[in-house]
């Protein structure tokens, strides 16, 4: 068996790491709340460009815009969102497999694809693995404002407007509730199949055009584009946070846990030292006799 | 009198939400004055400023580009960033301004060129409505 300071050496070290996985479950806890203020203030505006979208699309017959046609494929992208930090349980490894598996999948050579890494742990991934990651970003604050990633996606859609690629998908972390978050796979470009329930829901759905329907789509479809992907970047990190919460929970249970159970190891040792004590010394009392 | 319900929209989030008699903004083909009973329309804007008319009151918002929804008794601005003058970091905006004139003057390649140059627009924009030139 250890020995009693040995024990109480791990009962210590243990209480500290759950002090600190503690205060990380605490201050998760509250930037979670942050992320949830920042995406539902992000609704109204990505609710709002995508009605227009849609009623354009819908309405005009004669619209047509690279970004609304499906071309033959030769290169995708992928945008992959994962966090800067770990310690956020199974969050980034999740997406990262998903997006692993679907580039091993579909594409024999590396001219297929093209990946675009937003954060860290992503980006680490895919160079670890030889895979080139064309654009990258890392740092984003944990409340992203638009201004933060706007650089990163217009560079994005200009990709596909250059035909760089030919059509972008986005893997990221949905976030369903704060013990619940889905791995996400969207498909952001080509916008073909923009649903006709948006188009139907606006109630006029017939506008007037200034100066023409071809001059607003080429504002409105990469504005479009480039709020999805802040869209994703935002509803990810409302799931990284909540995910590094419930990890941090279950890290302090589980300290919890460890600690009962050397405690009650060190009050056996503890026990056993005190008994055999009295043992020696009434065995010595008694030689003396 | 009537009045039209003016929301100017971001993505973080929605800038502005009152009742004004007009609106009058510069659209990619010109500037453009809405009042109420306007038909419905959807026009791009430059990167401007935004007038807004009430009672006894005007306002001003810079816009970043986006487009503009109009409905007979609704606008909406959608914007990927728009601001009140109180909002509008002005030291950032000189330095914005300074950094993009100082890009220009070198001239790297085209994109940069172009992107610069967005960023001074964007960056005077914000500067003149702040202080009220117009």
């Amino acid at each position: 068996m250890a020995s009693l300071r040995e024990i109480k050496g791990r009962i210590n070290s243990t209480k500290k790491t759950k002090q600190i996985t503690k205060a990380m479950q605490m201050v998760s806890a509250s930037k979670l709340n942050r992320a949830e203020e920042n995406a539902k203030s992000f609704v109204p505006y990505s609710e709002k460009i995508q009605e227009v979208v849609a009623s354009i699309a819908q309405g005009g017959g004669d619209a047509s815009h690279p970004m609304l046609e499906e071309r033959e494929v030769k290169r995708k992208g992928y945008v992959v969102i994962t966090s800067d930090r770990g310690l956020a349980g199974a969050y980034n490894s999740s997406i990262l497999r998903k997006a692993y598996q679907d580039i091993r999948n579909n594409h024999t050579s590396a001219d297929e694809y093209k990946i675009i890494a937003i954060g860290r742990i992503g980006r680490d991934f895919f160079r670890k693995r030889n895979m080139a990651v064309d654009k990258e970003i890392t740092g984003v604050s944990d409340q992203p404002d638009f201004e933060d990633i706007k650089e990163l996606a217009s560079e994005t859609v200009q990709l596909y407007t250059d035909e760089e690629i030919d059509e972008l998908h986005i893997y990221y972390s949905h976030y369903v509730s704060a013990i619940t978050q889905e791995v996400q796979r969207t498909k952001a470009l080509p916008l073909n199949d923009i649903s006709a329930e948006q188009a139907t829901k606006s109630s006029s759905a017939s506008y007037e055009y200034e100066p023409n329907q071809e001059e607003i789509l080429e504002v409105l479809l990469p504005q479009y584009a480039e709020s999805l992907i802040y869209g994703a970047l935002i509803d990810s990190k409302a799931s990284e946070h909540a995910a590094r919460m419930t990890a941090m929970k279950s890290a302090t249970d589980n300290a919890d846990d460890l600690i009962d159970d050397l405690s009650l190891t060190y009050n056996r040792a503890r026990q056993a030292a005190i008994t055999q004590e009295i043992t020696e010394i009434v065995g010595g009392a008694s030689a003396l006799e | 009198m009537s009045t039209l319900k003016v929301s100017v929209v971001t993505p973080d989030g929605p800038v502005l939400e009152e009742d004004f008699n007009m609106v009058s903004a510069k659209a990619e083909s010109g500037e453009l004055g809405i009042l109420p009973g306007h038909i419905p329309m959807v026009a791009p804007l430059t990167i401007s400023a935004v007038r807004l008319k009430g009672d006894g009151d005007s306002q001003r918002v810079a816009v970043s580009g986006g487009f503009l929804e109009v409905r007979p008794d609704k606008v909406t601005i959608l914007a990927q960033s728009a601001e009140r003058p109180s909002d509008i970091d002005v030291e950032r905006a000189r330095k914005a301004k300074e950094r993009a004139e100082r890009r220009l003057k070198d001239k790297q390649a085209d994109i940069d060129f172009q992107r610069a140059e967005m960023a001074l627009k964007r960056a005077i924009n914000r500067l003149d409505v702040y202080n009220n030139n117009f």
